[in-house]
């Protein structure tokens, strides 16, 4: 009966203590999710409701023309692909780059291997400055240009040494097995460590891909051409002027749009929400899917460095 | 880490008693070749890294694009005597730095959140509540602070959601000025910080619990420890080694806070407060047309950071046996 007894007395701090920690937890992701679903239910619903702070928690008077007038804004298509460019491009690059020197880095035979890996892994303690990566980029060319959102990213050390950790915990046989098959150091990396990694690629992929679609510094201090404006960037643009912005579709549609009425009439409210939740889509729709893997590289990642 | 297999070749009697005899010559010839392989990275690595470096030239010139460095006057230390030659210079850096050291130092001290996060949530036993949480909880950490920005201008601008819920609700008769007041800037400006990281910092901390050997918990409970003894003296221990790692890149970086977040929620309300070290050397160096200056300031940051990062380094040295670099 006593170990019954002790059971039950466990149970009521651990009941009390595990509501506590359910609720808390509860309230903290519904803290992290609510700016999101406040963004989207109040560009799907009337305007005019939506300013007086009315839509806080359903949606009404559903509409999307805050998506069709966006859209049609000047200069955001333009945005939006060199964006997307510049995330698919750069992060295949960088996967790539990634992966090849973390295998390379692991390879004995390679000349020079430690003094190599340190020269890269120093970089991501020390910073050259604001003015001196400008004057860098302006004396390579680079300024204005599209592979200032590209070439800068390729090498990064924190990716390097990821994938080296990883492809360290790898069997050794793997390799030498290919090896004595004949595989040159070029086929192992791409028939039996690219495959073996996903885990950690995937890892990497978001990380790259999330960097690339997020920059808005390098737009920033890099590029005065409106034609290279990355999303983020022109969205801080919008934000910025969203009045001039809400004037200019006004007086562009003429008298139709007086007829469309206030529920949908734009304003500046109306346009920064509608180019925040476009710029954020992807992320929300895309994270969830790759989460889980690179749950599991973190995890490889941290418990083996 | 796991890297013996790699060690086993090594030794000169394997490779001349045992391999083929052109075995040295293709040794070397694979490793040059490997090597060429990675020299357009090596390349790319010095071009961003360590090229940049020759900028802080610039730091001993007056210089005034667009004219070349050539043509500029060689002003030596000026510009360093300059920061600290008057009093008013004197007294915005020391604002600033009081700036960089506020932020910072709220940093650190919030840096046991996402510890104390993962051994809250090690502690929800329904799987699927747990996925749930780590999901959504994570999502803030990607998106971009220009978003963020969006995002609380949405909520707490005058006539953004808080403001319209409390006046539609009668607590209040005017707006609040949450985004364009100098009053409680750090404070806001650790809370987004923390809204944004929290979930993502707790990940690496949840990897290392999920690796602690279960049968240490069961020996415990066998011994009658309660939950909360649980916590203290298993999970918590297996967590400090990479929460003091952190604690030390942390503190080496006291000076870097970073730009995208200050850039995005300045402006002429709270710029007395938010003014961290990277957003001066910004704001002088391309607003205020004083690159020279700038590259002074951000020289100056830079030694100060290597510096700090060396004397961790050697105290984590000292104090657990390993170096962090």
């Amino acid at each position: 009966m006593d170990h019954i007894k002790k059971r039950l007395k466990l149970s009521k701090t651990d009941v009390t203590f595990s509501v506590l920690n359910y609720l808390c937890f509860a309230i903290f992701t519904i803290i992290c999710i609510y700016p999101f679903y406040y963004l989207i239910i109040n560009t799907i619903s009337a305007n005019d409701l939506s300013a007086k702070g009315m839509i806080n928690f359903l949606p009404q008077q559903l509409h999307i023309d805050n998506y069709i007038e966006v859209l049609k804004l000047k200069g955001l298509p333009n945005a939006l692909g060199i964006s997307v460019a510049r995330t698919v491009i750069g992060t295949t690059l960088t996967v790539f780059a990634s992966a090849f020197l973390g295998f390379m880095f692991t390879q004995p035979k390679l000349w020079g291997r430690k003094f190599w890996y340190r020269i890269i892994v120093i970089t991501m303690y020390f910073n050259a400055g604001l003015i001196p990566l400008y004057l860098t980029m302006k004396n390579l060319g680079l300024t204005n240009s599209f592979w200032v959102y590209i070439l800068p990213y390729v090498v990064q050390p924190f990716n390097i040494i990821l994938v080296k950790t990883y492809v360290e915990s790898l069997p050794i046989s793997l390799q030498e097995a290919a090896e004595i098959d004949g595989a040159s150091f070029i086929t192992v990396f791409w028939k039996i460590i690219l495959p073996t990694s996903k885990p950690i690629l995937a890892t990497i992929t978001i990380f790259s891909a999330v960097i690339q679609w997020n920059s808005f510094y390098d737009t920033l201090i890099y590029v005065t051409d409106q034609k290279l404006y990355s999303l983020q960037y022109l969205l801080y643009t919008y934000i910025n002027q969203a009045n001039s912005l809400a004037t200019l579709i006004k007086n562009s549609s003429g008298t139709a749009m007086n007829l469309m009425g206030l529920a949908t009439q734009q304003t500046p409210t109306s346009i920064r929400m509608t180019v925040t939740v476009i710029v954020v889509l992807p992320i929300l729709f895309i994270y969830p899917i790759f989460q889980p893997y690179f749950a599991k590289g973190i995890m490889i990642g941290s418990v083996k460095g | 880490m796991a890297a013996g297999g790699y060690n086993m070749f090594k030794g000169n009697s394997f490779e001349t008693h045992i391999m083929p005899e052109n075995y040295t010559e293709k040794k070397k010839k694979t490793s040059k070749l490997m090597f060429l392989s990675i020299v357009p990275f090596l390349i790319l690595s010095v071009a961003f890294s360590y090229f940049p470096l020759h900028g802080w030239l610039y730091a001993f010139y007056d210089y005034i694009p667009p004219l070349k460095l050539s043509q500029c006057d060689f002003v030596g230390f000026k510009w360093f005597n300059l920061l600290f030659s008057n009093s008013t210079q004197v007294g915005q850096l020391m604002k600033v730095m009081r700036n960089t050291f506020a932020m910072s130092g709220l940093t650190l001290a919030t840096s046991v959140l996402p510890v104390g996060l993962a051994i809250l949530l090690s502690e929800i036993k329904c799987k699927w509540f747990k996925k749930v949480v780590q999901t959504m909880t994570t999502l803030p950490n990607f998106i971009s602070w220009v978003m963020v920005f969006s995002v609380a201008f949405s909520l707490f601008s005058s006539t953004g959601m808080v403001n319209s819920f409390m006046q539609n609700m009668g607590w209040i008769t005017s707006p609040t000025k949450f985004l364009d007041s100098d009053a409680n800037v750090w404070l806001s400006m650790i809370l987004w910080s923390i809204w944004k990281g929290l979930g993502w910092g707790s990940i690496m901390y949840l990897a290392a619990i999920s690796g602690i050997d279960q049968e240490l918990y069961e020996a415990a409970r066998v011994d009658g420890a309660s939950r909360f003894n649980l916590m203290r003296h298993i999970t918590l221990p297996a967590l400090l080694p990479t929460f003091f790692v952190l604690l030390m890149l942390a503190i080496a970086n006291f000076l870097n806070n970073g730009l995208d977040q200050f850039y995005v929620f300045q402006n002429s309300f709270n710029k007395e407060h938010i003014q961290v070290l990277d957003l001066y050397v910004y704001n002088v160096g391309i607003t205020g047309r004083s690159p020279s200056l700038a590259t002074a300031i951000g020289m100056m940051k830079s030694i100060v950071s290597v510096t700090l990062l060396v004397i961790v380094n050697f105290a984590s040295k000292k104090t657990r046996g390993e170096t962090i670099i």
